[in-house]
């Protein structure tokens, strides 16, 4: 047991904290995320230069242009680029789900075609698994997926689909076999985001931006050398993707909790708190410390054992809890000022944003009712609910 | 980094827990058998050469079987203090002591020397008169001395940081075995019993709860080995991490076992059943020194006017160990 970066950890640290001294630029430090990530150029100025500089896909294989780097250091990287407050690559999905599902399933051919492209931030990637009628229940997947002349012709309706706007391609859940039902009969597959009958609708959400959308297929054409995976096995291809959803991504949400305490201190400080408002602000952060120790026990089992610890899937559950209670906290730190709209709010109205934003935590990437019976199912072993 | 347990840690958990499930009540001469006495006293005196990481895995384990007797008041509290000679013979298993910080005191019943705090010093307690109190938690003792004077010089209070880190790990990770076993119990019940047809294991009502008892309870963990490391390798963050890890643990080994009881029903509420005691020694664990509370105004008060920069890394405070 040793808690202290190896000395070629704390190497690869000091270069990235002074690379990105250097190269992150002032508008887009601090930048909140919400809509305005996805618009102008700088988004994907700042994410090439991330992977000129070889940042992007540390831990990929170096023949589909990764980096063939330890998982430390893609911890090392989400913890310094939250904490210098620098926003992520915009090709999250591309990275973080969709290329790792192309590394385990894809055919030679589909890993030369998507992952450099994807790495450099040339081409962009949105998911299309979520429909109106099937959300936390997935398996209940009804966009259809008919075989035509070796191909696919794709009809249906995906909804809360990050990205979708800009967008050159879909990772997509697909009932092939109408007479399916559930888990069987599913099919993965490539969706060209240009090719016709594709349309995007954005979805306004509790904040007044967009940063999701409805996607509308009809009688989309969908080539054979599109499909990941195999006709009818989808729902293990999909299981892939979700796994990747839940990795090192905890590393991220801690750091940016412990960017968002630092902030409440910052604004206890300055506004002043009583005693329980005291009591909150330690609790935070000793939780915060937690969930911190917590990623790094995981993460160094996966590193002895190749599978990461049990504990680790309890991250994103604590931290979205964590991130709405800090939220929360500052407004009622703000006192009558908590009511001020952005123009007139202290701090650029960051506290009210912050607050409404973290509202979707507990419900994107896996609800904390469903990652509880994770929890309860996978890792206690108590009796299936379903 | 690394924050996995070596095999030889692994292996002395594994020895640690057959032993106290064939052995519950242990001698001080059977724990210094097994050399649990000098873990981490230096090879010269005796000891193992060993760290707190390997105390930690004990008291974890001590923590588990709701273990009575001198380890937490001797290696737990008191041991920084000791000059070469006591630690030597604590190693040998001849001596055992308790140190009166606050005051109650833990262990009087069984500690052979107590150690008192006084002026600039810790001090060999002698004379006086021991009175040992009833206590709700009957697997650890407390009492108070009365008269009695300050004999032998021991050590400088200069020790008292360390041993306010140390004491307060020591109790987190007694709170994460007592919480470890509660749920453990709670999940046998939750798997086997049925009602509605079902096992109630089934219900969202019972797993959920649970689901947040082991949530709580790795977090726990987490601090604890946290603060554990930060006292074996005399980091700069070890007061803050062991209150940390003490107000976290100890709380939420109280709040699992309220979990486990209800998820038992009536069974986790009568005498016969375990779970009085394991939540018992959570209750007694959380009250000891400084409470939850206590430790967290410190930890506002580091964080918000000690510390002018980052929350990242606070400056070391010292968390005073109250009575």
């Amino acid at each position: 047991m040793d808690l202290r970066d190896t000395p070629e950890e704390a190497a690869f640290r000091a270069e990235l904290r002074s690379w990105l001294e250097e190269n992150l630029p002032d508008g887009l430090q601090g930048h909140r995320g919400g809509a305005t990530r996805f618009e102008g150029p700088e988004m994907r100025e700042w994410s090439r230069g991330l992977y000129e500089a070889g940042y992007v896909g540390l831990t990929w294989p170096e023949e589909y242009g990764g980096g063939g780097a330890p998982y430390t250091h893609q911890a090392i990287f989400l913890e310094e680029l939250a904490r210098a407050e620098a926003p992520p690559h915009i090709g999250v999905i591309g990275i973080g789900m969709a290329g790792p599902t192309i590394i385990a399933h894809g055919t030679d051919a589909q890993k030369a075609r998507y992952l450099a492209p994807l790495l450099a931030a040339e081409e962009i990637w949105c998911q299309g698994f979520s429909e109106p009628g099937a959300g936390s229940d997935l398996a209940g997947v009804r966009t259809s997926a008919r075989q035509d002349n070796g191909g696919f012709v794709v009809d249906g309706q995906k909804v809360w689909s990050s990205f979708a706007h800009i967008a050159d391609f879909c990772i997509l859940l697909t009932r092939s076999d109408p007479d399916s039902t559930r888990h069987a009969g599913l099919t993965y597959l490539i969706v060209d985001m240009h090719a016709p009958g594709v349309e995007v609708r954005p979805l306004r959400q509790i904040t007044g931006e967009a940063e999701f959308n409805e996607i509308f297929f009809s009688d989309v054409h969908v080539p054979a050398e599109n499909l990941l995976g195999d006709v009818g096995g989808g729902w293990q291809v999909a299981m892939t993707t979700l796994l990747h959803e839940r990795g090192t991504l905890g590393f991220a949400l801690q750091a940016a909790l412990e960017v968002q305490i630092r902030k409440l201190v910052t604004l206890a400080r300055d506004r002043g708190a009583d005693a329980l408002q005291r009591d909150r602000i330690a609790r935070e952060w000793v939780e915060m410390q937690a969930v911190r120790f917590t990623n790094y026990r995981s993460l160094s089992t996966l590193m002895k054992t190749g599978l990461p610890g049990p504990e680790g899937s309890i991250s994103k559950l604590v931290w979205s809890e964590g991130n709405q209670r800090v939220t929360k906290l500052a407004l009622e730190i703000l006192g009558p000022d908590a009511a001020l709209g952005e123009e007139n709010a202290p701090y650029g109205g960051y506290w009210q944003y912050q607050q409404l934003r973290s509202r979707g935590n507990t419900i994107e990437a896996g609800t904390s009712e469903v990652l509880r019976n994770i929890v309860a199912e996978r890792v206690l072993g108590l009796p299936y609910s379903r | 980094m690394d924050f996995t347990f070596t095999s030889e840690q692994e292996a002395l958990r594994e020895q640690a827990r057959e032993f106290l499930a064939a052995t519950p009540e242990p001698t001080w001469a059977q724990l210094s058998e097994l050399g649990w006495t000098g873990v981490s006293i230096a090879e010269e005196e005796g000891g193992a050469g060993l760290s707190f990481i390997e105390e930690a895995v004990l008291f974890e384990e001590l923590g588990r079987a709701l273990y009575r007797g001198p380890y937490f008041a001797t290696i737990g509290l008191t041991l920084p203090a000791l000059p070469a000679e006591d630690r030597a013979a604590v190693a040998a298993g001849d001596a055992s002591w308790t140190l009166a910080l606050g005051p109650l005191v833990p262990d009087l019943d069984s500690a052979d020397h107590v150690a008192i705090v006084g002026g600039d010093g810790v001090f060999e307690l002698e004379g006086g008169e021991r009175e040992v109190l009833s206590t709700t938690d009957e697997t650890r003792s407390l009492g108070v001395v009365r008269g009695g004077e300050a004999g032998r010089r021991l050590a400088d209070s200069t020790v008292l940081a360390e041993i306010g880190a140390r004491s307060q790990t020591a109790l987190a990770l007694e709170a994460c075995g007592v919480a470890r076993l509660a749920l453990e119990d709670a999940l046998e019940y939750a798997s086997s019993r049925e009602q509605f047809g079902k096992k109630i294991g089934v219900y969202q009502a019972v797993s959920h709860p649970l689901a947040d008892a082991y949530t709580r309870i790795e977090l726990s963990r987490s601090l604890a080995l946290w603060a554990a490391w930060c006292v074996a390798t005399g980091d700069a963050q070890a007061a803050i991490a062991a209150a940390a890890a003490k107000s976290y643990a100890s709380e939420s080994a109280v709040a699992v076992c309220e979990t486990a009881i209800q998820s038992l029903g009536g069974i986790g509420f009568t005498w016969e059943h375990r779970l009085q005691r394991l939540y018992k020694r959570a209750l007694g664990i959380e009250a000891f020194g400084a409470s939850g509370a206590r430790l967290r105004a410190e930890i506002a008060g580091a964080l918000i006017e000690l510390q002018a920069g980052s929350a990242e890394a606070p400056a070391p405070v010292t968390i005073t160990q109250g009575g």
